[in-house]
């Protein structure tokens, strides 16, 4: 399995994390041995088997449709690095 | 009195020979002189922990000898993964490193209903990604048994802190064996429960489909004790199980004669340490002095299952981890051109090495082109992985080998090369993969080093292991030895 650099600071992107160019030839290293170690997944034979997502089988419990939380606007709020008028503040998105 | 289990501490203030102020008291005392040489905990709390134990007292004097919680008035520490409102949460990373929680999660609700009074939360790996508590972002845990070595992870704070006795008991959580893998190094009894047995809601999550919170003690009888609290139906969490209430502790006093213990050859190979070997094969022999079958059974799937949960875990990881962007809670960057860039840096800042790693690897797996090679290919080996534990349950009661090829290694010595730190959970990750319940319990020492014995059970035989682990812990002392620690 061989990552090139420019593969990695794609998924560093895509991940949104910020990676210097020094950074990413660590990580492409790193990644690239975790690859060829995962790679021994392809030495299973896995033909027909239905691919498990949990353990156990449950089916999404269903509830009625009505207002179980309280209102914690100013508390959740406060939480935030940035606030305005009770609401989060973002760089500008939209010229 | 620090050197007692659970069960003893319950008896003493049940009889009024000590107050839960008194025992918190001591307890905060031990933290205070031991915890600057271990860091098992990232936050202490003396106020609160003593408000509680004065409430803890009141409540028992007005129950004017009615009975009680056993666990009321019991110090007790959550790993820094559980929210625990007005308490700052940080799951060891700095992206999280001031946030106060604004509600309890549901295991801390639990164990605040019956009665323990939580001293503090316990340090652990960054997100819970690590074996070695070297990825904390407060620095690692020390093992107490020897301070050059790790303690373990992800759960190295709660295990290094009941270990050195700072609590009688705390809580953990296991994804891959993050429980049972920290007990067996730092020499306590860890269990994880069945997939859905304890409600995930408010504990940090790193990957849905495998993270289950359980008890960390000093015995299986105190895991049980705690297991009855801290178990239970959870409406909000979508994978919460709906079933009756367990008493844990129904067969502990049971005796193992006919029990089956499967040794599943593959935990008994290359890469297991000759000594921790010797140790494992000398419990077996105890547990068919106590009148257990040893059957030979085989995972042959076992090998791929820390390929399968290197592709599983990051996953999960990454899609969890997407929540912090530095916009409804936790760090932000100082400086940015854009939102992107906000993002970016952000999540730069915030995450350590690791964590980086296994966002990356997940954003790499789950990505156009790659998900049926990797996620799809990992998930029918998950299955697979399955099978061979349904399989081997057809023939045998529990299963039993190491729970981890090595006793505690050096710091550094695995964090230069990131594989061969995952490989050792080689032992424990498939229980997660598969849902069954695991446990570790102390079974001897190699260079002063303790060695943990797993168990592993088919789904909801929690109270079968305890059962096998107390009869066990009945005619040995390993759970007893307590590591000599001078500040």
């Amino acid at each position: 399995m061989s990552l090139t650099h420019s593969e990695v600071v794609r998924i560093a992107h895509l991940a949104r994390i910020a990676i210097t160019p020094a950074e990413a030839e660590t990580m492409r290293r790193e990644l690239e041995r975790i690859l060829a170690f995962v790679g021994e997944l392809d030495k299973a034979d896995t033909t027909g088997i239905e691919p498990m997502a949990h353990a156990i089988d449950v089916v999404q419990r269903l509830r009625a449709d009505e207002i179980t939380e309280c209102d914690r606007r100013d508390e959740f709020l406060a939480l935030a690095p940035d606030t305005e008028a009770g609401l989060y503040l973002v760089p500008k998105v939209i010229e | 009195m620090i050197a007692a289990p659970l069960t003893e501490l319950s008896a003493a203030l049940a009889e009024k020979r000590i107050s839960s102020v008194e025992l918190v008291t001591l307890y905060l005392e031990r933290i205070e002189k031991l915890n600057p040489l271990l860091n098992a905990f990232i936050t202490i709390d003396r106020e609160k922990a003593l408000t509680a134990a004065q409430a803890a007292d009141a409540q028992r004097a007005r129950a004017k000898g009615e009975v009680v919680s056993p666990l009321l008035g019991i110090p007790f520490a959550h790993k820094d993964i559980f929210c625990a409102k007005g308490w700052r949460t940080t799951c060891a990373s700095r992206m999280l490193a001031n946030f106060v929680a604004p509600y309890d999660a549901h295991v801390v609700e639990k164990m605040a209903a019956a009665g323990v009074v939580m001293v503090g939360k316990t340090n652990m790996d960054e997100f819970a990604m690590g074996s070695s508590n070297e990825t904390s972002y407060f620095g690692p845990v020390k093992n107490p048994w020897n301070l050059d070595c790790v303690p373990g992870g992800s759960s190295g704070g709660s295990a290094a802190a009941v270990a050195a006795r700072l609590v009688p008991a705390a809580s953990g959580t296991d994804t891959g064996g993050s429980i049972r893998q920290p007990a067996a190094l730092c020499g306590i009894t860890g269990l994880k429960p069945t997939y859905g047995v304890v409600s995930r809601f408010g504990m940090i999550a790193f990957a849905s489909s495998l993270d289950q919170g359980g008890p960390m003690a000093q015995s299986a009888a105190d895991c049980a004790l705690l297991l009855n609290a801290m178990a239970g139906f959870d409406a909000r969490d979508s994978t919460s199980l709906d079933r009756p209430a367990e008493d844990y502790r129904r067969e502990l006093d049971k005796p193992l004669t006919g029990l089956r213990i499967g040794l599943p050859k593959e935990y008994f190979g290359a890469g297991l340490d000759a000594r921790v070997s010797a140790t494992i094969t000398e419990a077996l022999a105890e547990f068919r002095r106590l009148g257990a079958d040893l059957i030979d059974v085989s995972l042959p799937n076992a090998g791929l299952s820390v390929p399968a949960y290197y592709v599983i875990a990051p996953a999960e990881a990454s899609s969890n981890l997407a929540r912090y962007d530095g916009v409804r809670y936790g760090h932000r960057a100082r400086e940015y051109r854009d939102l992107i860039e906000m993002y970016e840096k952000t999540r730069a800042e915030g995450f350590g090495a690791e964590v980086k790693r296994r966002i990356l690897i997940g954003t790499y797996v789950l990505s156009h082109g790659y998900y049926d090679a990797y996620y799809l290919k990992a998930q029918k080996v998950r299955r697979l992985i399955a099978a061979d534990f349904s399989a081997a349950f057809a023939c045998c009661d529990l299963i039993m080998g190491p729970t981890t090829p090595t006793p505690a290694f050096r710091f550094g010595e695995k964090s230069a090369d990131p594989v061969a730190m995952y490989l050792s959970d080689i032992y424990t990750i498939a229980a997660n993969l598969a849902g069954l319940p695991g446990m570790s319990i102390p079974c001897g020492f190699v260079d002063g080093l303790p060695v943990g014995l797993q168990i592993i059970g088919p789904w909801f035989a929690e109270a079968r292991m305890l059962n096998a682990a107390h009869q066990y812990q009945l005619v040995t002392d390993w759970h007893r030895r307590i590591p000599p620690l001078t500040p």
